[in-house]
């Protein structure tokens, strides 16, 4: 018998942030300008540490300017996507589940196009309108995910192939209604595409990564709150109540904060899919199916997978660049075919 | 205060707990309709039995009789429609979830797993009410697990997955789970659905010493009626949602109630146990 231990949760979580640390070095190297990997450690050991006025002005404006924020969106990105994929999961009891093949991202950009769209309409102040996108999304992904759960909803029992048809079919439903936006409006193209194929090359102001930071340690501190009773509701929700579980409240939480969460990913990144559903069970497999261990694991590799995704997709075929989504749809829907497979067998 | 004395009241206060009524159903009825408004597909007719600390209560009856649907009203997961079911005074239904798995334990006919787990993961699930939402299991937690695992002769299976088990032995770790939770009541619905003759016996001569020794109230529904008269102190014989009797084993099985209840021609007799036992007579009319 061997509990999980504060101590071991630790550790588990350190050796992933000194990886995502050196992948994170990595991904600052590679782009127009050579850097040396000492010189990129040392400096963003000095970031880290608030010493951000000591690295050479040379590389610096590069560095700090235009590597590191999208290196850092693609963190939050990731992790997002990977907590949110985690709670889906256990929430519906489906090791298939994620916000891309649930259809719940193409409800966020969807959410978020519309709230683009309307926005000049409304008059609002700067802040609530820089905040009328995620609200969007958030939405959106709120209410995809409520009506694929009704969708895959039977005799008050979750069937699980029928959930799954059920976000496939509202993501290329929701999908066809982005195209229909797309050809009917003209000069949002831009957006509208980085929406549909995900991309992080968008620069954004610095309050917004604020925001998003704030956003996702909230949000996924809320799901962390219900770990264990995470664990319990792998089992069943009958099963899980009799154990002690407030079943209503913990689904209530992890639906909200998971669909915040994916929100907050499409609403700056657009559809990055299957981030939330690979990372999850590469984690599983490597630290065991307790959620106190699989949520902050989960969260790191999924932002170790997304920085390295967007690297790839800079790099591979430079100096033109791949949206990240495609990166991951190329690497993951083959694993996704791969988990499909096993489980049937 | 003198040590002979403190030792009388301590005997006084012992005799008074085993005596004392447990679980008290009273007048208890249930409808179940698939929409609002509906004439109900459902119903449970008023039914009433107590239960002690150390008895084993059978809910007998053939498929679609109610028992289930008595176990969750009594489990507190269902509202009863009337009457009320009381757990040393409390009122199951209205016990918060976290109240009422620290004093309730379920045992279902099946647990499904979603990702592997070993058994020792499992058994300390029953851990999960008897501690905040976002802790580690302690000392204390482990050790009781352990002592459930070994309660049920599970130990040398704690660091085994449950998708690797037999029937019988995934069986005696689910039940180690809920021995974990160190509840007043047990609660099993089929527990011997899908086990051999041995793990069957098995379960129950281990539910009996349980009971015993640990003082748990124990409520079992099932429809093995040889079962259910050896190893019960209590029958509630169910049929289409009525409860026809309720009393000590030899009061309930009589051939013609047996017969009428069940739907098919059988024989009483007394068993070497002094228990009654059934046979059933297929194709002799």
């Amino acid at each position: 018998m061997r509990p999980l231990t504060l101590r071991r949760l630790l550790l588990q979580c350190l050796i992933l942030i000194v990886i995502l640390f050196f992948v994170v070095i990595v991904a600052l190297k590679f782009g127009a300008v050579p850097v040396s990997l000492y010189a990129l450690g040392r400096d963003l050991l000095r970031v880290i540490f608030g010493q951000s006025s000591q690295i050479s002005t040379d590389y610096g404006l590069i560095i700090l300017n235009i590597r590191l924020p999208r290196i850092l969106l693609g963190i939050i990105v990731g992790a997002s996507l990977s907590v949110a994929g985690t709670s889906f999961q256990a929430l519906l009891r489906n090791p298939l589940a994620d916000p891309f093949v649930l259809g719940v991202s193409s409800g966020a950009s969807l959410g978020a196009i519309l709230a683009l769209i309307a926005e000049p309409h409304l008059a609002l102040s700067p802040v609530f309108s820089a905040l009328l996108t995620p609200l969007g999304a958030f939405l959106g992904a709120a209410a995809t995910i409520a009506a694929v759960y009704f969708l895959g909803r039977h005799e008050g029992q979750i069937d699980s192939t029928t959930l799954l048809l059920g976000g496939v079919i509202t993501g290329s439903f929701l999908s066809a209604i982005i195209m229909f936006l797309m050809s009917t409006l003209t000069g949002s193209l831009r957006g509208i595409t980085f929406w549909l194929m995900g991309d992080l090359s968008t620069p954004l102001q610095k309050s917004v990564y604020w925001f998003l930071g704030i956003g996702f340690f909230v949000a996924a501190g809320a799901i962390y709150t219900t770990a264990s009773d995470l664990n319990l509701l792998l089992a069943g929700e009958k099963e899980a109540m009799h154990l002690g579980v407030d079943v209503p409240r913990v689904r209530l939480v992890v639906y909200i904060a998971a669909s915040f969460l994916t929100g907050l990913a499409v609403s700056v990144s657009g559809v990055v899919g299957y981030v939330g559903l690979i990372v999850p069970h590469i984690m599983r497999f490597i630290f065991g199916s307790d959620h106190r261990t699989l949520l902050p694991t989960a969260a790191i590799g999924g932002a170790i997978a997304v920085v390295v995704a967007d690297t790839l997709a800079r790099t591979v075929v430079a100096p033109t660049e791949v949206p990240v989504g495609a990166v991951t749809a190329v690497i993951g829907a083959p694993l996704f075919i791969y988990l499909l497979r096993k489980r049937l067998t | 205060m003198t040590a002979a004395s403190s030792h009388a009241r301590h005997l006084a206060e012992a005799s008074r707990l085993a005596n004392e009524i447990r679980l008290s159903v009273e007048q208890v009825s249930y409808a179940h309709s698939a929409n609002p408004g509906q004439a109900p597909l459902f119903t449970l007719e008023a039914t009433s039995f107590q239960a002690r600390p150390g008895e084993i209560v059978a809910i007998l009856g053939p498929n679609a009789s109610g028992k289930s649907t008595l176990l969750r009203l009594i489990s507190g997961a269902l509202a009863p429609l009337s009457g009320r079911i009381l757990l040393d005074g409390f009122v199951t239904h209205s016990l918060t979830p976290r109240t009422r798995a620290q004093r309730i334990a379920v045992v279902q006919q099946e647990s499904t797993l979603l990702f592997p787990a070993r058994a020792w993961e499992f058994v300390l699930q029953g851990r999960h009410s008897h501690g905040r939402s976002l802790r580690f299991e302690s000392e204390d937690d482990v050790l009781i697990a352990k002592n459930a695992l070994a309660q049920v002769g599970a130990a040398d299976l704690s660091d085994r997955w449950m998708d690797q088990i037999s029937g019988g032995e995934k069986q005696r770790i689910i039940l180690a789970r809920a021995l974990a939770q160190q509840p007043l009541l047990l609660l099993l619905d089929e527990p011997t659905l899908h086990l051999d003759i041995a793990a069957q016996v098995g379960l129950l001569d281990a539910l009996r010493r349980l009971a015993a020794e640990n003082r748990y109230t124990v409520v079992v529904v099932t429809h093995e009626l040889n079962l259910a008269a050896e190893y019960a102190d209590q029958i509630v014989l169910m049929q289409r949602g009525r409860c026809l009797r309720v009393g000590p084993p030899s009061s309930i099985y009589q051939r013609e109630l047996l017969e009428q209840v069940f739907q098919t021609p059988l024989s009483v007799e007394l068993g070497s146990s002094g228990r009654p036992r059934v046979t059933v007579l297929s194709g002799t009319q």
